[in-house]
């Protein structure tokens, strides 16, 4: 693991709205093709985290970034075109968000945005996206309907299929699987497995199972700290390095 | 109960008439039993009829002022009514004759104060609500906007007065009395499209964000779509107000009198001065002895319809835009 190439780089990575601190002091690194799951109970700063990695931090009212992150040795901060940054890396938020369009034109949305307009190309790039999101064959037959209008499992796989329209480098999942049911988590986490192979993932979940399943790496916050990061072999032997990770791992508490 | 089920058990064929099923059978005669009313449940139900009718009878002291004037003065006004009366100028002094003059003034002030803050007033509201930061300045300028929203129709007047008569050196004219006009619906029109921006749900934008997507295409693709049915009817809205006020052209453009060719829909210019149904209603029941009744109701009629015209055009449109609103 330790010769392998380094996606992203975080370190001394401080955050604070206003004035409450939600990271302090946070460093680590993200291997290329590799799952790196974050657990950790509520407001131990996971969703911000991602946030900062793609830069929508800024249109949080009042938050204040310290420190440095990089993605293929290059600071985000520094980048010129904050867009091109957005587009390498998808995001998946806990609550579902169908846009008030067609099921189509959801997931067509990125890439139209970044200029593809060719309705072949489109076709297939959103059947691919859909099929990887596991919720082709449920609408391929009603691409038109208004995405709002899914269930909310629909919903939230249809949000994953919008984050990997643009064919990110990166993709991001925070708490994906809130909304979706257990079979269907099972398909979407086959479909993570298979998408390492090419991209890397960052999976922030609340389920400690579902990281010892899907990652390869696991890292543990907890009010803003970081308290441990290692591989899964270490982090759910049974003696990982800090007491506290082993309480929370194994529901002695959180 | 237990006796009747015993009953029941006995008479082992359900479809002989046995003595009681009769009575078993019928579950309505059973939940009367049951459900006997409380009085709590009483009380309940007592206040709740009281609270319906309460508002409906409120809802109905609203709409009987409003209908009873619509007959009265369609019933005042019957005499004139009729195409001649809205295509003549006013003759004899106000005392014969139709209204054209005034139609048009007014329907050229509307149209041009409209031209003039519903494309100034919107592009604020998007620049206030989807790109302005939250700092002193933006607080100040919302500040500025409800206020100005509340400031009376005179000294709207005053300041058109100042800056367009004078000032800008249009003179009394269409023009400056428009763009009176336009400033005095500029802040309700920013404050209505802004509430329509609002309604936009934030999770919509930041999706959008998240792939990649800039501010404009965002609001162009997801924001404006989906408030565009608020903002139009904030704009609509407004065209009443612009066409009642009688305070804010009073000195910036309309006359008492003037005489147009009628019928023909270009008659005024951008410099000339015009007449207005609300200034032309205030002279002749004010100003002018003598009138004979009909002709300030007949204006009126004409007054109210143009602007029920235009709110019915924009009840329609938004009904139109609603049914395809996508959440």
């Amino acid at each position: 693991m330790g010769n392998r190439k380094k996606k992203i780089e975080i370190s001394h990575l401080k955050v604070s709205y206003d004035q409450k601190q939600a990271l302090n002091d946070i460093s680590l690194d993200i291997y290329e093709n590799e799952i790196l799951a974050i657990i950790g109970p509520a407001q131990s700063g996971k969703t911000t985290l991602l946030k900062v990695i793609n830069r929508t931090i800024e249109f949080v009212p009042g938050a204040k970034v310290e420190g440095t992150v990089k993605i293929d040795g290059e600071n985000v901060r520094g980048m010129k075109s904050v867009y091109e940054l957005r587009r390498r890396i998808g995001m998946v938020f806990p609550l579902p968000v169908g846009l008030p369009l067609s099921i189509y034109d959801n997931v067509a949305f990125a890439p139209r945005t970044a200029g593809m307009s060719r309705r072949a190309e489109l076709d297939e790039l959103v059947e691919k996206c859909l099929r990887q999101a596991a919720l082709w064959d449920e609408v391929k037959d009603r691409l038109d309907s208004l995405g709002t209008r899914l269930s909310g499992g629909q919903q939230q796989r249809l949000t994953i299929a919008r984050a990997l329209s643009h064919q990110p480098e990166i993709l991001c999942l925070d708490e994906f699987s809130i909304a979706v049911d257990p079979v269907t988590t099972m398909r979407i986490e086959d479909v993570l497995k298979e998408l390492r192979l090419q991209i890397t993932i960052i999976l922030v979940t609340n389920l400690v199972q579902q990281a010892r399943r899907l990652a390869d790496r696991t890292a543990f916050l907890l009010n803003g700290d970081l308290i441990e990061i290692d591989s899964n072999e270490v982090i759910f032997s049974g003696s990982p390095a800090n007491k506290i990770t082993y309480d929370y791992v194994s529901g002695i508490f959180g | 109960m237990a006796r009747q089920q015993d009953a029941n058990i006995v008479n082992s064929n359900p479809h002989l008439p046995g003595p009681d099923t009769g009575s078993f059978q019928n579950p309505a005669s059973r939940n009367a039993i049951l459900f006997t009313e409380t009085p709590l449940a009483r009380r309940k139900r007592l206040a709740e009829n009281m609270a319906k009718g309460l508002f409906l009878l409120m809802t109905l002291l609203i709409v009987i002022p409003l209908i009873l004037i619509v007959f009265y003065l369609f019933y005042k006004a019957s005499p004139v009514l009729s195409l001649d009366f809205l295509l003549t100028n006013p003759a004899r002094g106000m005392r014969a004759g139709g209204i054209w003059a005034a139609f048009l003034g007014t329907i050229y002030l509307v149209l041009i104060s409209l031209l003039v803050s519903a494309p100034i007033g919107v592009l604020a509201a998007v620049y206030l609500n989807e790109y302005a930061r939250d700092n002193w300045l933006t607080r100040i300028i919302n500040l500025a906007v409800v206020n100005l929203a509340g400031v009376p129709s005179i000294v709207h007047a005053l300041f058109g007065v100042g800056a367009f008569v004078l000032f800008a050196r249009m003179g009394r004219s269409i023009l400056a009395a428009s763009l009176t006009l336009a400033i005095m619906t500029l802040p309700v029109i920013i404050a209505a499209t802004k509430e329509a921006l609002g309604a936009v749900p934030m999770a919509f934008r930041e999706a959008c964000w998240n792939v990649g997507a800039t501010r404009w295409q965002t609001i162009r693709r997801i924001v404006l779509p989906n408030s565009i049915s608020g903002i139009l009817t904030g704009i609509i809205l407004q065209v009443s107000r612009a066409a009642g006020e009688t305070a804010p052209i009073m000195f910036t453009g309309a006359v008492f009198y003037k005489a147009i060719s009628e019928g023909d829909i270009f008659a005024y210019g951008l410099f000339d001065q015009c007449m207005a149904l609300s200034m032309h209603l205030f002279t002749i029941s004010t100003q002018v002895p003598n009138v004979p009744e009909a002709i300030p109701y007949g204006t009126a009629v004409v007054l109210l319809g143009t602007v029920l015209l235009v709110n019915l055009l924009a009840i329609a449109l938004r009904v139109y835009l609603r049914s395809r609103k996508k959440w």
